[in-house]
């Protein structure tokens, strides 16, 4: 709340009564930042290209909004995506999309940052620009148009986007936003033009103005070179890290929608980073080193932000809490502050075992809860590929305390399609769901059963190869595969003893394929994704909105394979799309990481031994401490 | 215990872009504010339990209100005025809490409580009908049916609403409507439907989204059906 609030709606009350949840449009919101306009020297519209509640449920653009906030010179509102209804409307009366705080088009903001954090929202991107009234292409763009930088971790491969984007922020947000808006300043107040000024801002670390870059092609389509087109334009790029994750920007009174969001909830960030190097996984790849917060500041961050929203329950979120080095501390003194005030803890993305088990039992309720295991893969062979460390004999241990702490639902999810899976492997995914099952029958008599029988939810996602993971390289099953997988999990599961205690669920194959384009794309898809849009498609995260053929018929249009994209396996010195930035991990490192896979051999987590994947050049989280083994 | 829990009733207004609000929003809102106000709020039991809380009568999404009211009970309080400042701290513009008052341990709830509704009504400009309703208001009150057709979706139904209006004027300066009606759950009226009815006798219909509608206050009835006594709802404390 502040001075000056606006009372005036960009939107007519006759819109306004006519479209689903107008609630979506009018900002207002508890601690939403209103400032007054003729005081602002630069304006920053944060985007996240979905719908309001799913926009609104990200931490990342909370934390960033209060970072810019803070900047007593910049003012920094919020922009999602309008649903359809309002979206046919805006097109059809011609009104400019807006920012929810002043209610201003977004085409008079400096900046347009959006947020990009899965590849179907691409198409999104481009809804929210053409809304704006800003040209898609970034080339297109005059002075007139705020300069369109993205972020997020599909950034780690900004190929598929780079016609669409002044500027690409690779990494984390906090350390360089400060110094990219005093050049803006500069620049602006020289004179010097927007060209002028990206070519000036990409050379500040961790920028990437695609337009100072040119790709060459093989005649086979492969990459035959990617280079700056000027003179003092960096040819790698790396990415930016919080080296402090303790002192450092964090949201004490993060935004309190109206309607239900999905993450209707505080949400503290204990940690940064991963320790397990789990091969499908990208974000524990680019996220690395492993950065842990410190306790006593956690403890008081979570106070405040419960004070300063109202928020019935708090969530803590990482890549993997179990890991956190005083989780049992810091659980403790939340069930003893939220005892005092009816306030829930949820605790996601824990492993199960005796401590996580009893902590549950106290913070829910055990009979309408469910616990989730992600073995991921059906077999051990399959999860040593994978690295991933949960054997069977940890998961049925924990289904056991489990059953006999009176759980009766668990969930198992898998991945199909991984690199090496074979029938074996995904037998093992029925037998593994029956094993869970029998254990329950075995464990628990009959007049002990709570809901009469246990229910095991098996389910299953297709996998897709991410750069900068060491499956990068590897072959993506093609559509029919898919399907086939997933017939083959189904009647195997239905062959099983307990097969009436097991559901089984699958993704769309569809969906999966196309994301394993986008995500390993170059920039010849940008002309197909453009297209795909003004042929009339977004929100092709929304099962009901993607178009499927649409887009395979315009990869044909533009000459375009689709397993060039995916079911291809990359050789060891081909240059990939993401090549020229350095998250980190080096290319060395992954291509170890490959070939370990391809024999079956397991890796050490972090806390273990260093792998020596190159992170350690950041000079900061695990790479620092000492490690204090097992 | 029960017993040494304190009855709140507090008035509200709801005004500005925050009338896009839905009714469950302003409860979801509320429950918040209460919650960063740090009232010590009484909680149900169970194992989800939830703020002790009734809202008076739900009000429709883009309407506008002097007069809202909410029920909640607390375990203590400071005083009325601190609670009220107290939520005022931790509210919107849009949303403001205009009185606390400790309510009498024999009051029923805010919900049971409701008989009518006061509204201020009047038409959009440009959207004005021709009807000149300052010559065919007193014809329009003087019958002694006032039939509507109330559409469901399970088939029409024909309403009277002539006995649930308490009171209808007309300001022709203003173009502005005064109207009391009957809000209780058995005969509640929209103030949409008493302009329809009128202009429907001189065969015009109300155009879409033609009013602009506040709900000035809500009322109980201390008196009996045939000889209503209308108060306002925060006229009942302990």
């Amino acid at each position: 709340m502040g001075i000056n609030t606006s009372q005036r709606l960009a939107l007519s009350d006759d819109i306004l009564m006519k479209i689903e949840k107008p609630e979506r449009y009018i900002g207002h919101e508890v601690n939403s930042v209103v400032k007054d306009r003729d005081n602002i020297s630069v304006r920053f519209a944060m985007c996240f290209p979905d719908v309001y509640e799913i926009g609104m449920s990200h931490l990342g653009i909370q934390i960033l909004y209060d970072m810019f906030n803070s900047m007593e010179d910049v003012w920094c509102e919020r922009v999602y995506s309008p649903w359809t209804d309002l979206d046919a409307i805006m097109r059809e009366q011609n009104i400019p999309l807006f920012a929810l705080e002043s209610q201003d088009p977004i085409k008079g903001f400096d900046f347009l940052g959006i947020t990009i954090q899965y590849e179907m929202c691409y198409t999104n991107i481009l809804q929210v620009l053409d809304l704006a009234q800003i040209p898609l292409n970034a080339e297109e763009r005059g002075e007139d148009c705020p300069i369109v930088i993205g972020g997020g971790p599909c950034v780690y491969n900004p190929e598929p986007l780079a016609d669409f984007f002044d500027l690409f922020y690779i990494g984390e947000g906090e350390t360089q936003y400060r110094n990219l808006l005093d050049l803006y300043i500069e620049c602006r107040e020289k004179g010097l033009g927007r060209v002028e000024f990206l070519r000036r801002a990409a050379k500040l670390p961790g920028m990437y103005v695609p337009r100072f870059y040119r790709t060459a092609y093989n005649e086979d389509g492969t990459i035959q070179s990617f280079t700056p087109t000027e003179e003092g334009i960096p040819e790698r790029i790396t990415k930016e890290i919080v080296m402090d994750v303790t002192d450092t920007y964090y949201p004490m009174k993060p935004i309190v929608p109206f309607i239900k969001v999905t993450q209707d909830r505080v949400v503290l960030e204990i940690q940064r980073g991963c320790i397990r190097g789990c091969r499908f996984c990208q974000a524990g790849q680019l996220y690395r080193p492993v950065r842990e917060r410190d306790v006593d500041t956690l403890k008081k961050w979570a106070v405040e932000m419960l004070k300063n929203t109202g928020h019935e329950e708090i969530s803590l979120s990482s890549l993997s809490s179990s890991d956190y080095s005083k989780l049992p501390e810091l659980i403790d003194f939340l069930i003893n502050e939220c005892g005092k005030n009816h306030t829930n803890i949820s605790l996601p993305s824990l492993r199960i075992d005796a401590f996580s088990l009893d902590v549950m039992g106290k913070v829910q309720d055990v009979r309408k809860s469910s616990l989730t295991f992600a073995p991921e893969a059906g077999s051990q062979r399959l999860r040593n590929v994978i690295n991933k460390g949960l054997t069977e004999e940890v998961i049925l241990k924990g289904a056991g305390l489990a059953f006999e702490g009176g759980w009766t639902r668990v969930k198992l999810y898998f991945m199909l399609g991984l690199p090496t899976e074979t029938e074996e492997d995904i037998e093992g995914i029925a037998e593994l769901s029956n094993k869970t099952a029998a254990l329950f029958y075995d464990m628990v008599p009959k007049d002990k059963r709570t809901n009469g029988r246990v229910q095991i939810v098996a389910s299953t996602s297709f996998f897709v190869p991410k750069p900068f993971t060491p499956f990068q390289w590897a072959s993506q099953c093609t559509k029919d595969e898919f399907i086939e997988k997933a017939y083959q999990t189904r009647t195997a599961i239905a062959r099983q003893l307990n097969q009436k205690s097991i559901k089984y669920n699958w993704h769309e194959a569809d969906a999966s394929v196309l994301e394993g384009v986008l995500a390993r794309g170059d920039r010849r898809l940008c002309q197909v994704i453009r297209r795909v849009y003004e042929k009339g498609s977004f929100y092709d995260a929304w099962g009901e909105y993607y178009d499927n053929e649409r887009w395979l018929e315009t990869m044909e249009e533009y000459g375009l394979s689709v397993d060039f994209y995916t079911h291809r396996e990359r050789a060891a010195d081909e240059i990939l799309p993401w090549d020229f930035i350095d998250c980190g991990v080096s290319r060395e490192f992954l291509w170890r990481e490959w070939e370990k896979a391809k024999r079956e051999e397991i890796s050490e987590n972090c806390s273990l031994k260093c792998q020596g994947c190159g992170a350690a050049k950041f000079g900061c989280g695990i790479c620092v401490v000492p490690r204090e083994g097992v | 215990m029960a017993n040494d829990r304190i009855k709140l009733r507090i008035k509200f207004r709801k005004y500005g872009p925050i009338r896009f609000i839905g009714h469950l929003d302003v409860m979801r809102f509320f429950q918040k504010a209460i919650r960063r106000a740090g009232i010590d709020v009484a909680y149900t039991g169970g194992f989800s339990p939830h703020q002790i809380m009734t809202f008076a009568a739900p009000l429709g999404v883009g309407l506008e209100s002097n007069g809202e009211y909410m029920d909640i009970e607390v375990c203590s309080i400071t005083s009325c005025q601190d609670i009220m400042e107290r939520l005022n701290g931790a509210s919107v513009p849009g949303i403001e809490i205009v009185s606390v008052n400790v309510l009498p341990d024999t009051a029923g709830n805010a919900m049971a409580s409701v008989a009518a509704a006061a509204y201020t009504v009047s038409f959009r400009q440009g959207r004005e009908p021709l009807t000149d309703i300052a010559e065919a208001l007193p014809v329009f009150l003087a019958k002694n049916k006032i039939p509507y057709i109330k559409k469901a979706k399970k088939g029409n139904r024909e309403l009277d609403l002539k006995p649930g209006i308490y009171k209808l004027t007309y300001l022709k300066a203003e173009n502005t409507f005064f109207m009391l009606l009957d809000a209780s759950s058995a005969g509640n009226i929209k103030p949409g439907q008493v302009i329809e009815a009128l202009l429907a006798e001189s065969g015009e219909s109300l155009q879409e989204n033609a009013l602009l509608i506040t709900r000035e206050d809500v009322y109980a009835n201390m008196g009996t059906k045939d000889k209503p006594e209308f108060v306002t709802l925060d006229a009942i404390q302990a």
